[in-house]
């Protein structure tokens, strides 16, 4: 086995070291410390928090990649040319097993007639991997339910230990902490969770798509691409808009000027449009450049990316306007001007006292514009200016299912599982903007 | 007023030139004319002679920035950057692929694509507006409360659901209008009631929220204290004071609002086969037509700008106090 550290691997775990440094800093800085236990207090953000945090572990474990083992000849080490993440090894049988084409959520027969093979009339045949444990489909009922069942009582059981654990040890040591919320969030996520990873090894829980693949997994998976590009997106322009927008308000002059010029400029250009210009124009230099890609993982991954930043172009320059006007005002208060009188450098005051004054707004416009992102990504990958065909995402799979609604009967439910999970993801997102934009935002404390 | 709106205009023209440069940068410079040419005609096997003769056939067989080889004033002028970049500015936009004048097609695509924005926008506008003042009228109720939560549900929603499922509910299980295309005349209606409707839903979440903030923020002041103080009624204070004194705000973010129309009438038309300018800039995506990619970029960044300078008109309509100068 041998790792392999996508780009975009390597800035999740980047994203993730800087917000465990970010969680110690806040511990040592009393402000921001009370600015956080009052996140903490509201109910509804730890609720959504607790649904973010599950979403970002699968992202995590699907962050992990690898490139199996090949059995070589004689010493000769080969590795496979398909990269895994952790996720798919967990999920193999999700990933392997697949049907020939569509069959509904738990079924154990395809959703299309075929011709019997005894050649007498058409039948709707038996799934090779959904319910073949079965001896007969009649049966199905009963041991789905008592599979659920046990499934079930072993998200009870784990929620129950969890629950426990919480009343003991953690309560008595933050009191202020809504520990009811988080319990009961997880009581819904452990059984939830429980039912379906009791059925997943013999059905397919949300059904299979045109090609048989698995619903759940292209779901799970598509958790990951939803995140980086909702995160990366932001961070990726972050350091520029930080830069510029601190320094056009701090110097003023020609250099607000010109700042200012660059993003109008940018501004001025309709988001959707400069991404397709720019998201053609990555395409032709991906496919004229083949040999800097060695797996196509790779290439979807650099494509992925390049969203990103393509994103990030289109919306640093609000994050950049708001960075300005508040440095702007900083500039007058008192301390900055006694900093600026015992003859402290321009840059480190920047860096020193301004910085740190602005990074409620980052803080607030990260988890704010998170929600647009991963809807976004949605619209984009559908009109075809998204994340690589191949990359699996909450676009391409409504984009895949889109035409299903159209056969008789129905085929709902990639789309109902790739909406249902985008939206329990958007909505906590939202929820917990809310939450952090309250705490942070020196307004929203008056009122 | 004359001499603002003048200095407005020749603002403007740095801006288009940057927004020119930036396209011409993304479209020449980033891919060279033999990229494209390469990924038009396929990537593999592809001889110079047919990559040679796609340039030319587009004019993209000439120097990017400086003709050496012409004479006089053409030096700079029989360039690529020159014909393909500086004719936007006289609304030149060549052809398309397929043969097509360009400027020709975005004056018929125009009729429908502003039938359906035209009625999105104001349609939008006054029931968030409306939705947005009952929920303050009935503020700190649990009607307030149930609007909130809507909102935010609805906000977490994806367009792509409300125009899927819209389809699906009206168009194909109740048969009430047809599911896409578009009629002629005053049939054109028939077609356009579920898009306009969708989008209307679809934009509703985010701005009755926003909405709400603004009035609230308003209630809070003094003069609307003052108001009740005197003894108008609620209805009275929210019309007459909080209504007519969040309109700048309200102004500045419809502006916001006017691009992103562009967005959603591109999903919206490409969905239910309209044939206005979203379906054409997405149909040149997918056939990666850059000249109407082009052509569409510098048209958004034009009408943005009107857009900036509209709203500074409308600030002075709104708000007797500012006066441009």
């Amino acid at each position: 086995m041998k790792f392999v550290l996508l780009w975009s691997d390597a800035l999740f775990f980047l994203l993730v070291a800087m917000c465990v440094f970010g969680a110690w800093r806040a511990r040592r800085n009393p402000q921001l410390a009370s600015a956080w236990r009052q996140v903490g207090t509201h109910r509804v953000g730890v609720a959504a928090a607790t649904i973010l945090l599950c979403f970002a572990a699968i992202a995590v474990l699907d962050s992990v990649h690898y490139r199996e083992r090949l059995p070589g000849e004689n010493g000769n080490v080969q590795y496979s040319v398909e990269v895994l993440s952790v996720l798919d090894g967990l999920m193999t049988k999700e990933r392997t097993q697949l049907e020939k084409t569509y069959s509904a959520p738990l079924a154990t027969q395809l959703f299309a007639k075929e011709s019997r093979a005894d050649g007498e009339g058409r039948d709707f045949p038996r799934l090779k991997y959904g319910g073949a444990q079965l001896a007969d489909p009649a049966l199905r009922d009963a041991d789905v339910e008592k599979r659920a069942l046990g499934g079930l009582v072993a998200g009870f059981v784990i929620w129950a230990v969890l629950a426990f654990c919480v009343r003991r040890w953690l309560r008595p040591r933050a009191p202020w902490f809504a520990w009811s919320a988080f319990v009961f969030t997880f009581a819904a996520i452990a059984v939830v969770s429980g039912v379906i990873v009791a059925l997943a090894p013999e059905y397919h829980v949300f059904g299979t798509d045109k090609v048989g693949q698995d619903v759940l997994y292209l779901s799970l998976k598509s958790v990951r691409t939803a995140l980086l590009i909702g995160t990366l997106t932001t961070l990726s322009m972050l350091p520029a808009a930080l830069f510029l927008g601190i320094v056009a308000g701090w110097r003023g002059g020609w250099v607000d000027d010109a700042i200012q010029y660059v993003y109008t400029v940018l501004n001025s250009i309709p988001g959707v449009l400069l991404i397709a210009a720019a998201v053609l124009m990555m395409q032709v230099v991906i496919d004229g450049h083949p040999a800097w890609f060695s797996t196509s993982a790779e290439r979807a991954d650099a494509r992925l990316l390049s969203l990103c930043v393509i994103m990030g172009v289109t919306s640093w320059t609000g994050l950049c306007r708001l960075l300005r006007a508040e440095t702007l005002k900083l500039r007058e208060l008192e301390f900055v001007q006694a900093a600026q009188a015992f003859g402290v450098s321009g840059f480190n005051i920047m860096l020193r006292h301004i910085l740190p004054n602005v990074m409620h707004i980052v803080m607030i416009s990260l988890v704010m514009d998170f929600s647009g992102l991963v809807l976004a990504e949605a619209v984009l990958s559908y009109v075809g200016i998204g994340v690589d065909p191949t990359t699996i995402s909450f676009g391409t799979m409504i984009n895949a299912a889109r035409m299903e609604l159209a056969r008789e009967p129905m085929v709902w439910w990639s789309l109902a599982s790739a909406f249902s999970f985008m939206f329990v993801l958007v909505l906590a997102a939202n929820l917990f903007a809310d939450a952090v934009s309250e705490a942070f935002d020196p307004r929203g404390k008056r009122s | 007023m004359l001499t603002y709106l003048l200095r407005r205009f020749l603002y403007a023209i740095p801006i288009l030139i940057g927004v020119n440069l930036i396209t011409f940068v993304l479209f020449f410079v980033v891919n060279t004319p033999d990229d494209m040419a390469r990924m038009q005609l396929g990537v593999k096997h592809v001889t110079a002679e047919a990559i040679e003769k796609w340039k030319v056939e587009r004019g993209y067989d000439k120097p990017l920035l400086w003709n050496a080889q012409a004479s006089g004033t053409s030096k700079a002028t029989d360039t690529i950057f020159f014909e393909k970049s500086l004719s936007m500015f006289v609304l030149d936009f060549g052809r398309a692929d397929d043969g097509r004048d360009i400027m020709n097609e975005i004056k018929t695509r125009m009729v429908p694509s502003l039938a359906i924005a035209l009625p999105v926008f104001v349609l939008g506008l006054w029931s968030a507006v409306t939705f947005a003042l009952l929920l303050v009228f009935f503020r700190a109720t649990w009607l307030d409360f149930t609007g909130v939560v809507l909102c935010v549900m609805m906000m977490s929603v994806s367009s792509l659901f409300y125009i899927i499922g819209g389809q699906w509910l009206i168009s194909k299980l109740w048969h009430l209008v047809p599911i896409s295309g578009l009629g002629a005349g005053l049939d054109a209606t028939r077609f356009l009631i579920l898009p306009v409707i969708i989008s209307v839903i679809g934009g509703l979440g985010s701005s009755v929220r926003w909405y709400r903030t603004l009035f609230l923020e308003e209630c809070n002041r003094d003069y609307v204290r003052t108001a009740r103080a005197k003894g108008l009624s609620e209805l009275a204070v929210l019309f007459r004071h909080v209504l007519k004194n969040a309109m700048i705000p309200i102004l500045t973010g419809v502006v916001v609002v006017i691009p992103s129309l562009f967005l959603g009438s591109l999903l919206i038309e490409s969905f239910f086969g309209i044939p206005g300018l979203g379906s054409y800039t997405i149909d040149a995506i997918a056939a990666q037509d850059f000249a109407v990619v082009r052509a569409m970029v510098f048209i958004g960044s034009v009408l943005y700008i009107v857009g900036l300078w509209l709203t500074d008109l409308s600030y002075t309509l709104v708000d007797p106090r500012i006066r441009l100068q």
